[in-house]
């Protein structure tokens, strides 16, 4: 009882004294992390520096970087998405069914075939998260290993290679110098920032998260709204699968195991709020940023995988213990 | 007590033997705090007597939880004396306040769901076997005699997930009891609990006094002040006003004095005769929660609904709203019929809500007040899936000026906000979508006498132009102030339906129990 009343009172006088400042420091705080991190390598490594590294970085964040975009929308409404890593290989292995050289479709359709496979299995995750009120966490766990499941039966176990060239071009090709996949990152930041802040939907997403009941008495359709968060989820789950495969130029049934935890982990250590609510892409994408930058700043160290494991993991808990020290 | 005793070894014995003495039990004067050189507490001063229940009133940022939080040790003062029995104290902490014998009950229940109410009642401090094994018989008991003693009626081995929040409340009250504390500081202790139980806490709060101990009591519901508080002082803009027994003044002299100019009644003219009817309820029925209930709002007219909680009431005007769908029954508005169960509807056909519980169903407490405020009328606004910012951000300003919503912006969190504000700010996003009906579940529920003043204000000004008001209140002198019609809920049924211009107090009391 008393501890409680301390612990009432002290968030009480604290929320009061930060709330004005809060936001902006808040996204603030995640580049000044970026900025540390990226010099801390740059007089490591002299090379970490040079444009070329930034492009490498930039592409190998991207995956990661999408896939955390669509978990930002599902977090945002309180709920979580684990199934992201096993519905992209799902996503790119019915994809590249279709671009095969002996299956060879025109890519357009291999391209719609993967996105909405992910968007119907994101479908499937928010009816069952809200027609059918099966927590999230447990919906998309079953998810993970259904979508797991169909890859494998799918593919018999093997990998589908010899994909034509227009559908490796979006994993492999450039424009301007700039990877596709690095240009398929920005427009899916920057579409998703402009639904986000600028849209009712956005709004919608908020305040769902941050308390459903008074989004319902608000009149808004709140198990709409959530299962929408799911299929975008799912969309973009999609999309990174589409660019996973183009780049590895052959469809792998093991691909995009544990991606979802470096999704959900970008997420986290980019301020979202797993209570919901709070957060927002920006912070996201730098946090996608940040651990791109960690696995290439060690990899150009010559850091052993091993080490990179153990210290990407500490470096995720130390970025949220430092977020709620300061808060 | 084998087991609270424990905890506070010397207090009671204390107690009893300075029980008579006329000397005030606790001193504070001069009690000063500033939050980054802005002063919260200005001079707090409290003369606190054995045996007594002294109320310490004020509007909200008149320094109470401020001066509350330095007498419990979780503020330190800047400036001031406390003394205890006419020793000077400074409290490090809670758990230093609890070991001189002061406890405090906030308004905030924090109860754990899975957990029998004995094991709630002694968490963290178990009686044990050999001071490994909890002896289970033995807190059981424990919690069953201390239940009995304050006539608290909950089964101490139910699970606290099952109990209403009224028994939880109980629960809770009586675990800050149980430490046998000299001062118990009691912070809104009804604000979750129906009159029954109220009745209950007061028999147990003349218990505790007449054993010696002193209770600091807050409350914004001035009927309880009146009836169980033997002194009084008044705090405002963080200073010390006024104090007295509370049998020398009336309720408009204190109103006055903690507002701090005199409050105007609400003029309360008569709906016209031949109005329409806005609101048509037909046999409406609901499960267990109501049934068959039938009423009418003409335009112009506010009804009043009075119950006890759990009456059904709030259910009642869910159902209408749209939350809940009926079993039974139907609701017209404006002679043509509502589609149940979904509040988009309603408020698309002008209908608006203002919840029970603000932070429960009312706010979206993390995000800001703009948008809060323009929550409910996106739903109707967007057409092409765009936030048009510009007539929001326009709305907002226009909301905040006219329900005076006292903010730095409006893009501040609303959880920063006072009580009183939030709730503007649940009346504004209301009132943003031009609703003809507005339905209130305790519209003034734990905010301060000036922003309840304002609120019966607007509502019966709201009626005036033609619209109709709906408003549940357990508090019969607020009912009766703003009612044009009160109809009596009791255990789910509609009783009486009485004229609320020429009731009395006592009348209604007696219809509603």
């Amino acid at each position: 009882m008393v501890a409680n009343a301390i612990s009432n009172v002290a968030t009480g006088a604290r929320s009061k004294s930060i709330a004005a400042v809060g936001p902006y420091l808040k996204s603030f705080s995640i580049v000044i992390v970026f900025v540390v991190i990226s010099a801390f390598f740059a007089v490591a490594n002299e090379y970490f520096m040079t444009w070329l590294n930034w492009v490498n970085l930039l592409r190998q964040s991207s995956i990661n970087g999408v896939l955390a975009i669509g978990v930002t929308f599902v977090i945002l409404t309180k709920g979580i998405d684990l199934s992201v890593g096993s519905v992209m290989a799902l996503a790119g292995m019915i994809a590249a069914s279709l671009v095969t050289s002996t299956n060879q479709h025109f890519v357009l359709w291999a391209i719609l075939a993967g996105l909405g496979t992910g968007a119907a299995l994101g479908l499937l995750n928010g009816v069952i998260v809200t027609t059918f009120n099966v927590p999230p966490f447990v919906a998309t766990l079953g998810m993970l290993s259904m979508a797991r499941g169909l890859t494998l039966i799918f593919s018999d176990g093997r990998p589908v290679p010899n994909l034509s060239e227009s559908f490796r071009w979006i994993g492999g090709g450039s424009v301007a110098g700039v990877p596709v996949p690095v240009l398929i990152l920005f427009l899916v930041f920057a579409i998703g920032w402009v639904v986000l802040s600028y849209t009712t939907f956005g709004r919608y997403v908020y305040a769902v998260g941050g308390n459903d009941k008074a989004a319902k008495t608000s009149g808004i359709s709140t198990r709409t709204v959530i299962a929408s968060t799911y299929v975008i989820s799912g969309l973009l789950a999609g999309l990174a699968g589409l660019v996973l495969t183009s780049r590895t130029t052959a469809a792998l049934p093991q691909a995009g195991i544990g991606y979802e935890l470096d999704a959900i982990a970008a997420v986290v250590i980019g301020g979202t709020s797993l209570a919901g609510g709070r957060g927002s892409l920006v912070g996201t994408l730098f946090g996608a940023l940040i651990i791109g930058t960690i696995n290439n700043g060690m990899d150009l160290m010559g850091v052993s995988s091993y080490y990179q494991q153990l210290l990407k993991g500490a470096i995720i808990v130390v970025a949220v213990m430092l977020d709620q020290f300061r808060k | 007590m084998l087991l609270s005793t424990g905890s506070n070894p010397e207090g009671h014995g204390k107690n009893v033997a300075l029980g008579l003495r006329d000397e005030p039990l606790l001193v504070a004067d001069g009690i000063a705090k500033s939050f980054n050189g802005v002063p919260a507490l200005r001079d707090g001063r409290l003369v606190l007597k054995r045996g007594t229940v002294h109320a310490l009133c004020g509007g909200n940022g008149a320094g109470k939880s401020t001066f509350l939080n330095i007498v419990m040790g979780l503020l330190h003062r800047d400036e001031g004396s406390i003394r205890i029995d006419g020793l000077a104290v400074d409290f490090r902490s809670a758990a230093d306040a609890l070991r001189h014998g002061v406890t405090i009950i906030t308004q905030e229940l924090s109860p754990v769901p899975e957990m029998t109410v004995a094991e709630n009642i002694y968490l963290g401090r178990e009686p044990k076997i050999g001071g490994l094994v909890v002896d289970f018989p033995n807190m059981r008991q424990a919690a069953k005699r201390l239940l009995d003693d304050l006539e608290f009626d909950v089964p101490v081995g139910a699970r606290m997930r099952d109990l209403s929040l009224a028994q939880i409340q109980l629960v809770e009250i009586a675990k800050a009891l149980s430490h046998r504390a000299d001062i118990v500081i009691m912070d809104e202790p009804t604000s979750a609990i129906g009159e029954h139980e109220v009745h209950i806490l007061f028999n147990a709060l003349k218990r505790i006094k007449a054993r010696g101990s002193a209770i600091i009591y807050v409350s914004h519901k001035l009927t309880e002040i009146f009836e169980i508080a033997d002194e009084y002082t008044v705090f405002r803009d963080g200073r010390f006003i006024e104090s007295g027994a509370i049998s020398s003044i009336d309720r408009n002299h204190l109103v006055t004095q903690i507002v701090g100019h005199e409050v105007k009644t609400v003029e309360k003219g008569k709906p016209n005769e031949g109005a329409p009817i806005l609101l048509e309820v037909r046999s409406l029925s609901r499960g267990s929660h109501f049934k068959n209930i039938s009423v009418t709002v003409a335009a112009g007219e506010v009804l009043g609904i009075y119950g006890l909680l759990g009456s059904g009431r709030t259910e009642f005007l869910e159902t209408i709203y749209g939350i809940h769908a009926p079993t039974a029954g139907d609701v017209f508005l404006d002679g043509t019929r509502v589609d149940p169960g979904n509040p988009k509807k309603c408020i698309q056909r002008g209908m608006a809500m203002v919840p029970e519980d603000r932070k429960d169903t009312g706010l979206v407490l993390c995000a800001s007040i703009a948008h809060n405020i323009a929550l409910s009328s996106l739903a109707l606004r967007a057409v092409s899936g765009f936030v048009r910012r510009k007539a929001e951000a326009a709305a907002t300003d226009r909301m905040m000026r006219l329900h005076r919503i006292k903010a730095a912006s409006p893009n501040v969190p609303v959880e920063t906000l006072s009580g009183g504000n939030q709730q503007k700010v649940v009346f504004a996003r209301c009132l943003l979508t031009n609703p003809r009906l507005l339905i209130c579940d305790e519209p003034t529920r734990g905010i301060d006498e000036g922003s309840k003043q304002e609120i019966y204000t607007f509502l019966r000004e709201f009626a005036a132009k033609g619209n109709g008001v709906l408003v549940v209140s357990s508090e019969a002198p607020e009912i009766l102030q703003i009612s044009d019609r009160i109809a009596v809920f009791r255990q789910g049924r509609l009783d009486h339906v009485v004229d609320g211009h020429e009731t009395t107090q006592q009348m209604l009391t007696d219809l509603a129990s």
